[in-house]
């Protein structure tokens, strides 16, 4: 029998460090994960970042990584990144990454004076729809009529208020550079991702101001679904709450 | 040369700082410590360091925890309110063994209290005041000189130990003015922070991971053992404390903070009246001097516990008498006047000393 050569043509990244994935069949944030450590392979970066975990399934993207990196408190890593990149100024790009309860419920004051300052970080806001690691309740992002653990009925308006929007929030803040949203549901948004994500590291990287990427992910186990069906309720329903794009992007703030 | 200025309590903690070479400052405004925040707004710009006005104390905690985890000496000033908010981070901070300095100019608690001075944050202070118990250093200045002086000692404990360190002050001590001398005090050589997070291009490409999640990873419980084993060399080798006129007291006055310049007073009226009254004043309150304690209670002593509050320092004054003492306790109601203003005048302490001997 001839031996055939093998070639390599896909890989983890360099950055992951060779655990196995913690995340349920399907879960978006592996994807998310890959689609950060690929753009800071790109650009070159990944030996002066420092990272900053949310609390939530998310923050396994984060301890995974070979960077150096840290996870704190529950909505507060807006604030810590401050601190880190205040103490060490340009030598560093700092980012966060942060599931949605924890960047627009518990942590929406630390993100919205983050960016109010200006403070020269990166904010992934990871987008799911609902508290994945506690399983499965509603989030300041799960959308109208969704069933959670804590909206059995439904979120309707009256007891649960509505859907937050927050890229395009934030793109009304001054000290904002860049806010964009985008998914991982198919390759081409994966692509957009990526895009995204190295318009807001650079932009960083230029001292322009703080920049934020709001990334659309699917949580099938507690959307109670197949994975492939998943992806279909995020392109039917999530991404029509949540149109992809970028909301605000400048090269100088006056 | 040393110089010597006199300068209000608040300046005093700005002067410390900055001799500990701390140039980190993140802090969040509350009445009676305003100067101090304004202090370091002030003076760190021209020194190449960084002052943040935070949007809440909360996030004051969460910036600690940053500036701390990048290597960088880093400090706040708070006031009794807002010493509570930052609670939360405060634990993780101490669950991630995170060298950072904290000053609390006490006020009136509880709730929003009142925003003058007091001493009703003591135990929250000593007893690890956040969720899941973890102890942390607190120093209690008693005079503008150690408001600089343990300041800058508490720089050096936090990084000896990577630990928390509290100044635990009040709202008398950093509004008075007294001489003070300016000096970098050197206690020692400290550890490189190895650990520190730098970006790995700056570390020869090793990366490091401080975070609070470390306890889901399988060494829970070893991870406290050493956490634990810290705390017990502290007690060991950090408590201080200060004794005047106890050799042969009879009774011994015990207090700390602007209290305990109120008990000096007290002791010296009650000597020139041929009184055996002494005095015990903790430096540490936590680790607290229990054994000095136990050793005049079981010479016979007495102890009056003075504190301007209901009553919380003295529960360490038990632990320390085991039973072996009588103990008795003057405290806030035993102001100069009602209201929020009045304070424990030495006078109202001798007359305390009088009826108990």
């Amino acid at each position: 029998m001839s031996e055939k050569k093998k070639e390599l043509i896909y890989k983890s990244t360099e950055l992951r460090l060779p655990w196995p994935g913690a995340g349920c069949p399907g879960c978006g944030h592996g994807l998310v994960g890959k689609a950060i450590m690929e753009t800071l392979e790109e650009m070159g970066i990944g030996d002066r970042v420092i990272a900053v975990g949310g609390i939530g399934c998310h923050s396994m993207a984060i301890m995974m990584t070979k960077m150096d990196r840290t996870i704190g408190a529950h909505g507060t890593a807006p604030a810590t990144a401050t601190a880190i990149k205040q103490a060490l100024f340009d030598d560093v790009i700092v980012f966060t990454v942060q599931g949605d309860g924890d960047c627009a419920a518990i942590g929406a004051g630390y993100l919205v004076n983050a960016a109010a300052r200006g403070e020269r970080i990166t904010v992934f806001m990871l987008n799911n729809a609902n508290y994945g690691t506690t399983g499965g309740q509603m989030a300041p992002t799960t959308l109208m009529g969704q069933v959670t653990p804590t909206t059995p009925t439904g979120r309707d308006a009256k007891r649960f208020g509505y859907p937050l929007h927050v890229p395009e929030m934030l793109a009304t803040i001054k000290g904002v550079a860049y806010s964009a949203r985008s998914a991982v549901n198919s390759p081409a948004n994966f692509q957009r991702t990526k895009r995204y994500v190295k318009a807001a590291l650079q932009k960083q990287i230029d001292d322009v101001g703080f920049t934020f990427v709001e990334i659309l992910d699917p949580c099938p186990i507690n959307w109670h679904m197949e994975p492939v069906d998943a992806l279909k309720w995020m392109e039917e329903k999530q991404i029509a709450e949540y149109p992809l794009g970028e909301f605000k992007n400048v090269d100088r703030i006056d | 040369m040393e110089e010597r200025v006199l300068i209000h309590g608040y300046e005093a903690v700005g002067r410390g700082a900055l001799n500990a070479g701390c140039l980190h400052f993140f802090g969040y405004p509350i009445t009676p410590q305003n100067e101090i925040t304004e202090f370091f707004a002030r003076e760190l710009p021209e020194r190449g360091g960084r002052f943040v006005q935070s949007e809440s104390e909360s996030a004051v905690g969460a910036m600690l925890f940053g500036a701390s985890a990048a290597g960088v000496r880093t400090m706040t000033s708070t006031a009794s309110p807002g010493w509570g908010l930052m609670q939360e981070m405060l634990s993780h901070i101490s669950f991630c063994e995170l060298p950072v300095v904290i000053v609390n100019c006490q006020r009136g608690g509880p709730g929003q209290g009142t925003t003058r001075h007091a001493q009703t944050d003591y135990l929250s202070a000593t007893r690890g005041g956040g969720q899941g118990g973890y102890k942390s250093i607190v120093l209690a200045p008693a005079s503008v000189q150690e408001c600089h002086d343990l300041t800058q000692l508490a720089f050096y404990l936090a990084d000896k130990y990577n630990i928390l360190t509290i100044v635990l002050c009040d709202g008398i001590l950093i509004q008075i003015a007294e001489p003070v001398e300016l000096r970098t005090i050197d206690f020692g050589p400290l550890p490189e922070k190895d650990w520190a997070l730098k970006g790995a291009g700056k570390k020869g490409g090793r990366t490091d991971i401080i975070h609070s999640t470390r306890g889901l990873l399988g060494t829970y419980p070893q991870i406290l053992e050493a956490m634990h084993k810290k705390y017990q060399q502290i007690t060991d080798s950090e408590v201080r404390y200060e004794t005047h006129q106890a050799d042969d007291a009879e009774l011994v006055l015990v207090g700390y903070g602007y209290v305990a310049r109120c008990c000096e007073g007290a002791v010296s009226m009650a000597r020139a009246e041929g009184l055996k009254v002494g005095f015990i004043r903790p430096i540490t309150l936590w680790p607290f001097p229990y054994e000095i304690i136990k050793e005049k209670a079981s010479q016979g002593c007495r102890f009056l516990v003075v504190e301007d509050s209901m009553g919380q320092m003295i529960e360490d004054v038990k632990l320390g008498a085991e039973g072996k003492a009588e103990i008795h306790f003057l405290g806030l109601l035993a102001r100069h006047q009602g209201g929020e203003l009045g304070m424990l005048f030495p006078e109202r302490i001798f007359e305390e000393v009088k009826k108990l001997l």
